[in-house]
């Protein structure tokens, strides 16, 4: 199910600097859907401070700021106070953060942030490389992708920031798919009513990095979660796992053959990583005490 | 795998691919960097090169990890080297201090952007050259080059790794978005027509050894752990054999050190590119790209019969001071065409000390001067 929106209303206006078949553009939408305009955007360097726009292309329409790329978990703590002070609680405060201001540069100020349990929302953009600076790799970018400084492959697997998160012991933390809005606006509204740091993770299907064809960004970022190389769940309080969308039983090589960074993979590579996603899946279903 | 470190031979490549190239017949086998536009392609470069030479890449999270780590490389034993522009360059400040106070050589490049801050991370600036000499707080002497040609992206890298040896502190190449993003011809000599500065080693008693000793004109020769001294490696004010001693006495010792040894030095360190100097009335003082319009300028009024020169800052720290002293006895004035809002220039007016004056032309970043509106401005002068 898609959600009903009124483009009168929508906070992203069309004609935003995005590439053709962005997933972090949609990524957007769902995100300013379940908020509201009474919501300030902060945001690190990363894709989206170019698709964001300069003028007469600016597609937002809440206030935004800019910040520095290691500091947008902590420009929002600072915005966050100094509402607070001024009685205006109902702000809500949104990081939006590519994944180099989130996994590498900016983990820092989101690991004290989340420690301070500071109240905001850091949404993670994860199109799995440095895509701005023209695919570079990343603590994002997954095991065997092709990036400029990954020529042979990446060797290790992207880490588990929700897990790192939910260590720190927020309130919430989630992944989301822009493949399920329903499910993505759906978490956002529950995070709109909590207090304290919430953290989403959501992967942004990105077709000039991931080497595909624009029009399959919602398929790869579908299969994606049915072949639970990213699954859809959320962890409350740190320990209460839940897995919010049923994912199906593909093979991952559904979701790599198609996507040409990681075409100099072998079939024992597939192999191999295809046990890694079953092992963090086993751990996952584990977790959520959840058997399908 | 050694004989791809020096690719001999005439190539059609940019700026940053000529700085990677130049580390890498420098004998740089260690870099550590972090993706930055428009110095990327060093990067990008490195990750495809340094494996085929036995050398290792490392993608940072960030520009504090990336200086650090090429210390911590050159501290192993290794040459090492880093690229960054502006907003990268600012986040090594503190680990380019820690380079300066520990004696640490390597190479830092900066591709510089127009700033403040974020900028224009495309376009061009020369605006962090002030920052090169005073960024990281404390006293300390200062290198840095600034290209004007991929050719000198290549060849100037190789002499800041020789000078960083030689000197035993980071040196910068400041090179600025157009001439990294430039392609022009570059010729790789061939290997045993490359000038390259070897690691000195200490010999004699370890004893006796004294890692940070101030008493010569240039630093002690660089053990690294493993090498049978004592090596004991800190920021903190330390004496002559690296251990921490808190006194003012040691500091003044120690400071005085780390300045002297650039500023007794400087003449043999100072390069610069004299243009048509000898009956000049009004000489530019250029560097970068910003140089190549400026012999556009000098070509063009000279053909015209004016008396104009130029000097090129190869060398933008140390500045040439002397060379500027003595000009401004017998100029009108010099002109000083950058991409800033004023920084070289103040360094030519103080030099100048009011002999002849100094014009600023600054653009603030994002293009270049044209040889027209520079020839305009000098045309007041002569």
């Amino acid at each position: 199910m898609n959600p009903t929106m009124d483009p009168a209303k929508e906070l992203m206006s069309p004609g935003h600097l995005a590439c053709a078949g962005c997933g972090a553009a949609p990524a957007m939408r769902w995100a300013l859907e379940a908020l509201g305009p009474r919501t300030i955007v902060v945001m690190p360097a990363c894709c989206w401070s170019i698709i964001c726009g300069p003028y007469p292309h600016s597609a937002l329409r809440v206030p935004t700021f800019h910040t520095a790329f290691e500091t947008g978990a902590v420009t929002a703590a600072g915005i966050r106070a100094s509402l607070d002070m001024q009685g205006l609680q109902d702000i809500n405060v949104m990081v939006w953060a590519g994944d180099g201001g989130t996994f590498d540069i900016g983990f820092q100020a989101l690991s004290a942030a989340a420690e301070r349990n500071d109240d905001i929302i850091f949404v993670c953009y994860d199109n799995e490389a440095y895509m701005n600076t023209g695919i570079q790799r990343s603590s994002a970018t997954p095991a065997g992708a092709w990036t400029t400084t990954t020529p042979g492959g990446k060797i290790r697997p992207k880490k588990n920031l929700v897990e790192i998160m939910a260590a720190h012991r927020i309130p919430y933390a989630a992944t989301a798919s822009i493949a399920f809005p329903d499910d993505f606006i759906s978490k956002m509204t529950k995070a709109k009513g909590i207090k304290g740091t919430r953290f989403f993770h959501v992967l942004a299907t990105c077709p000039t990095g991931w080497r595909i064809p624009s029009s399959h960004t919602v398929k790869l970022a579908r299969l994606a979660v049915y072949s639970r190389a990213f699954p859809l769940y959320e962890v409350e309080d740190g320990e209460r796992y839940t897995i919010t969308v049923h994912p199906r039983d593909l093979p991952l090589r559904d979701y790599l053959e198609p996507q040409g960074r990681f075409r100099g993979l072998t079939k024992d590579q597939i192999e191999g990583l295809q046990e890694e996603v079953d092992r963090t899946w086993n751990r996952l279903t584990r977790l959520a005490g959840w058997s399908s | 795998m050694s004989d791809k470190d020096v690719l001999t031979g005439e190539h059609f490549i940019h700026g940053d691919a000529a700085c990677a190239e130049g580390g890498l017949a420098a004998g740089c086998r260690f870099f550590a960097g972090y993706p930055i536009t428009p110095a990327t392609e060093v990067a990008e470069r490195m990750a495809r090169r340094l494996p085929q030479v036995g050398g290792v890449y490392i993608q940072m999270e960030d520009e504090i990890a990336s200086m650090a780590a090429i210390l911590g490389a050159s501290w192993g034993g290794v040459k090492s080297m880093t690229s960054t522009s502006g907003p990268g360059f600012s986040l090594m400040m503190e680990n380019i201090g820690l380079g300066m106070m520990t004696e640490t050589p390597c190479v830092v490049v900066n591709i510089q952007r127009g700033g403040p801050s974020t900028g224009l991370p495309t376009l061009v600036g020369q605006a962090d050259v002030m920052q090169a000499r005073w960024g990281s707080h404390g006293d300390y002497g200062c290198i840095a080059l600034a290209p004007c040609s991929p050719q000198e992206c290549f060849d100037l890298t190789i002499h800041a790794f020789n000078l960083s040896e030689i000197y035993r502190q980071p040196v910068f190449v400041m090179a600025d978005e157009v001439v990294a993003h430039m392609t022009e011809r570059v010729v790789i000599p061939p290997r045993e027509k490359i000038h390259i500065v070897g690691r000195k080693k200490p010999t004699g008693n370890p004893g006796d050894y004294l890692p940070f000793d101030s008493a010569g004109p240039l630093p002690a020769p660089m053990a690294v752990a493993g090498d049978g001294f004592h090596v004991h490696v800190t920021g903190l004010t330390h004496d002559e054999r690296g251990y921490p001693v808190i006194t003012d006495v040691v500091q003044e010792r120690n400071v005085r050190h780390l300045v002297d040894k650039i500023r007794d030095n400087a003449h043999k360190i100072i390069s610069v590119e004299e243009t048509a100097l000898e009956d000049a009335d009004v000489v530019l003082i250029a560097y970068g790209c910003t140089a190549r319009v400026a012999r556009q300028v000098v070509e063009d009024l000279r053909e015209k019969g004016l008396k104009v020169g130029l000097v090129r800052l190869i060398t933008i720290w140390p500045f040439p001071s002397d060379l500027i002293r003595r000009l401004a006895d017998r100029v009108k004035a010099f002109v000083v065409p950058e991409i800033n809002y004023g920084q070289m220039a103040y360094e030519v007016e103080r030099a100048a000390a009011g002999k002849a004056e100094t014009v600023l032309f600054g653009v603030m970043g994002g293009s270049v001067h044209t040889p027209e509106e520079i020839e305009d401005l000098v045309m007041e002068y002569l």
